[in-house]
């Protein structure tokens, strides 16, 4: 029993990563209502910025204010140069673009900085919390950036009317133009704030996993795997979903005998997939009525 | 009465398939103007291209403004609302959430929430079913909804595109009487698209009837409705 | 996904409309083409020397994986990214056939076809409840868990673990003046144009109509009396027959299979190509397999160092030039002569 609860526990501590990824997984989904593939690559290249920008002297404090800023402004250049050409066009077409993109961010981050595994501070620092082994000051303060931002961007979507012409913007952008929203802006600024969620969750990961430009891949399946367990449609349940998944994933490793390291991950997203078929629309997520 | 809206050779369709083949018509200021006509006689084609939807030639202007090549979301800035076929409504969101969008371009805090209050009174099963999804309402429901929605912009022109499809009779009933009342008591200007030709012949004052893509008739709404030749041949009744 | 309420720009769909007027009306032009293509093919050999034989090869094997998910994808709607798992166990099939019970190569291919099959159907039966972003996820596990259960140690006898499996090259035919690549080449192409031939004429038949009902608005399809568990599983079951018959041929030309060959990045690829051709445009399968195979070389021609950097642009630039792939570039050449 007491296995169990470390185990959830430490399941809780990785779990914070996926939680931050689903969450602007999410964001970005309420905004342009499709899966950004090349989530995590940008986050990867926003957080070597991040690095880059410490190497050239700036504190903490001020490199990831830059990051954000950076990113975001990125994220808006993204969605209104790069896709703007292909607005129209299906699907699927998008998917690949967005697989190109990850090709690009993916290469471009090697070559610049090459594919060494570097470390990455924390402003945390890494110390046990309360001398726990099982959760260290670092995660326990991921999870609560993760928590913080949650809470904002619940405000923000619920509460203010820029939050709410995105998501009817996102929801259906002819009807949402027929009342005066700009569809356009609206998604470059969903795009805009899904790339600075995105800085962030890389920025308080990478002093867990280490900064290289494979870092991420892993981590956005898990993103994925927790932002759909918990519905799409919710970031509190893109959060749950997340945490739900590391501790899905240790339990796995921990008490399944088959499963050693390398199955974890499928294993973990077999259960999701799972908890799909009997429950479609996520944990958390709202059954759209679909009336014919 | 000045004329609030005036089209002339409006040409439009779909993926270079023209729909339209140059539209003539009016609307006064104050007054209902409908566009009767079978499926696929361009109704809502024409109202697509006043709001900007779909690309269209011609010309087509409102209170002076000319409104072809002009983006949606300015043309709504005018103060024109279009309630669309099917409604439109935001089906994840709430009810009142729905309406609050429709008065997302407008500042006066106070204002809005007067309106508000005005949609509810209109609409008293809305004011019952704030807080739902606007998904699970029924068809005259939502259909009450997408007006208010409109409403909540305080538009000078109402387009509304079919209102009555797929509604209940007692239901469709009900709505033209308030629709009936926000023209003459609040002064809404309607452009009204209608295959029930004899509901929209009652509300309105004007009548123009389209036939793939062009004007084959028009005239008070009295006289269509009086003219049986008309009716016979265009109106099915 | 996005509701929209206007008719003629309707719903988001996987797939483009189905097989486009201006395509079908060009018959005679498509009879012609498909002649040209027929004496390209078969002329191949004749030019080229036998490592680009080889590649051209793998291009077709290619294009039949593709060709299959183009059937699940294109022509029913349901979205894959575990077709690199079906090409493992179409190839795995075939060389395990091969290594431990000496199965002449031939025999392989309708044996990684029925295995696949089943598998498909198998699968299918549970992802009938998943819809777009979910079915993509549960597919995506597949994927990423082949590599892995390939590698498990109690299969270690069976799969040969991280090392994988050799395979002999197979013999030409001795009343044959063939080379081995040549051979192949010539096999792999009968193989891909029989599997063509059947895929088009399924899509034509009532079967293939009742799939595209199903991708373009399940619901009127079921109130028609379509049986949409059955269909969908079905259509799970062919594309997986033809991407693992893809998968056994890849094994015999390659004569080697490994857990690692056959990742995510491959599902990817799969992807990749059946945009690049076309979406619910079958002959666009031999234009993705180029585009697979080809590109990557010429993007690390480009630069080493940034090779990914590179596919990704001409990626980016393909899709502007053409966002609904080869089947869109074609029916623009082609409305262009009937206009």
């Amino acid at each position: 029993m007491e296995l169990l609860g470390q185990q959830v526990l430490a399941g809780i501590a990785t779990g914070a990563i996926y939680a931050c990824m689903a969450l602007a997984v999410v964001m970005i989904y309420q905004a342009i209502d499709h899966l950004n593939f090349a989530q995590g690559e940008m986050a990867m290249f926003s957080t070597f910025i991040a690095y880059q920008l410490m190497l050239w002297g700036f504190p903490y404090g001020i490199a990831f204010l830059l990051t954000i800023v950076i990113s975001f402004a990125g994220g808006v250049f993204i969605d209104r140069v790069i896709f703007k050409p292909i607005h129209d066009a299906p699907i699927l077409s998008h998917v690949v673009v967005f697989i190109a993109l990850l090709a690009i961010l993916n290469s471009a981050a090697g070559f610049i900085w090459d594919f060494t595994v570097k470390s990455f501070p924390s402003p945390f620092g890494s110390s046990p919390l309360f001398g726990s082994s099982l959760i260290s000051a670092h995660q326990a303060g991921m999870v609560c950036v993760t928590l913080l931002l949650l809470l904002f961007l619940f405000f923000f979507f619920r509460y203010t009317r820029i939050g709410l012409s995105m998501r009817a913007a996102a929801a259906n952008p002819a009807s949402a133009r027929l009342v005066g929203v700009r569809v356009g802006w609206m998604n470059a600024l969903g795009w805009g704030m899904a790339a600075a969620i995105g800085a962030i969750a890389g920025i308080l990961i990478a002093p867990v996993v280490f900064l290289e430009p494979n870092m991420m891949i892993s981590i956005l399946l898990y993103g994925f795997a927790g932002a759909v367990l918990g519905g799409l449609t919710s970031p509190a349940g893109a959060v749950i979903g997340g945490f739900t998944v590391g501790v899905v994933e240790n339990l796995a490793g921990t008490f399944i005998p088959v499963v050693g390291g390398e199955l974890k991950l499928p294993i973990a997203l077999m259960l999701i997939v799972a908890v799909l078929v009997f429950k479609p629309s996520g944990l958390m997520g709202r059954t759209v009525v679909q009336r014919v | 009465m000045s004329t609030l809206l005036e089209v002339k050779g409006l040409v439009a369709g779909y993926g270079g398939i023209p729909a339209l083949h140059g539209v003539d018509f009016s609307l006064q200021e104050g007054g209902v103007t409908t566009l009767l006509g079978a499926n696929g006689a361009g109704k809502t084609t024409t109202l697509r291209a006043l709001c900007g939807m779909i690309r269209a030639r011609g010309e087509a202007s409102f209170a002076g403004k000319r409104l072809i090549g002009m983006q949606t979301e300015d043309i709504v800035r005018l103060g024109i609302a279009h309630v669309p076929e099917g409604r439109g409504t935001f089906t994840r969101l709430t009810v009142e959430e729905n309406l609050q969008l429709g008065a997302m371009t407008r500042r006066n805090g106070p204002d809005i929430k007067q309106d508000f209050e005005r949609v509810y009174d209109h609409f008293p099963r809305l004011r019952q079913r704030r807080m739902q999804q606007a998904g699970t309402l029924s068809g005259g429901e939502q259909q009450m909804l997408a007006i208010g929605r409109a409403l909540m912009l305080r538009p000078r022109l109402m387009l509304l595109d079919e209102p009555s499809f797929g509604l209940a009779p007692l239901v469709v009933r009900e709505m033209f009487d308030i629709l009936g009342g926000l023209n003459r008591n609040e002064k809404v200007s309607m452009l009204l698209v209608e295959q029930n030709a004899s509901l929209a012949l009652s509300l309105a004052d004007t009548a123009y009837l389209l036939e793939t893509g062009r004007i084959v008739t028009s005239g008070p709404a009295a006289q269509i409705r009086e003219d049986e030749g008309v009716r016979r041949s265009y109106l099915g009744y | 996904m996005a509701e929209t309420t206007l008719a003629p720009t309707a719903g988001e769909a996987v797939a483009t409309a189905e097989m486009p007027r201006s395509l079908r009306r060009g018959g005679r032009i498509a009879l012609i083409s498909g002649i040209v293509f027929l004496v390209v093919a078969i002329s191949i050999p004749l030019f080229f020397r036998n490592f680009v034989v080889f590649q051209f090869t793998q291009m077709l094997v290619y294009a039949i994986a593709i060709l299959g998910l183009n059937l699940l994808t294109g022509i029913n709607g349901q979205f894959s990214l575990g077709h690199s798992a079906f090409y493992a166990l179409g190839a795995y099939t075939a060389a395990i056939l091969m290594d431990q019970y000496s199965v002449n190569y031939i025999w392989t291919l309708p044996a990684a076809g029925v295995v696949c099959f089943i598998a498909g159907f198998l699968f299918g039966l549970p992802a009938l409840r998943l819809e777009g972003i979910y079915l993509a996820l549960a597919t995506f596990a597949l994927a990423i868990a082949t590599p892995q259960i390939l590698k498990l140690s109690p299969l270690e006898h069976w799969t040969g673990g991280v090392q994988g499996i050799v395979i002999v090259k197979p013999d030409p035919p001795s009343w044959l003046p063939l080379n081995q690549d040549q051979w192949l080449y010539y096999f792999t192409l009968a193989v891909a144009l029989i599997l063509y031939i059947l895929a088009r004429n399924l899509v034509k038949s009532r079967t293939g109509r009742a799939l595209m009902a199903i991708r373009d608005n399940p619901i009127a399809a079921r109130s028609m009396g379509i049986n949409l568990s059955l269909y969908k599983s079905l259509a799970f079951g062919t594309s997986a027959l033809y991407t693992g018959i893809a998968g056994a041929l890849g094994a015999i030309i390659v004569q080697f299979v490994a857990p690692d060959s056959f990742t995510l990045v491959l599902s990817i690829a799969f992807l990749v190509g059946l945009v690049v051709g076309g979406v619910g445009w079958l002959p666009g399968a031999i234009f993705g397999g180029a585009f697979v195979l080809f590109v990557p070389n010429i993007a690390e021609g480009v630069s080493k160092g940034l090779s990914g950097a590179v596919y990704g642009v001409i990626l980016i630039l393909l899709i502007y030039l053409m966002p609904t792939g080869a089947a869109g570039f074609v029916r623009a050449v082609l409305s262009r002569f009937k206009a």
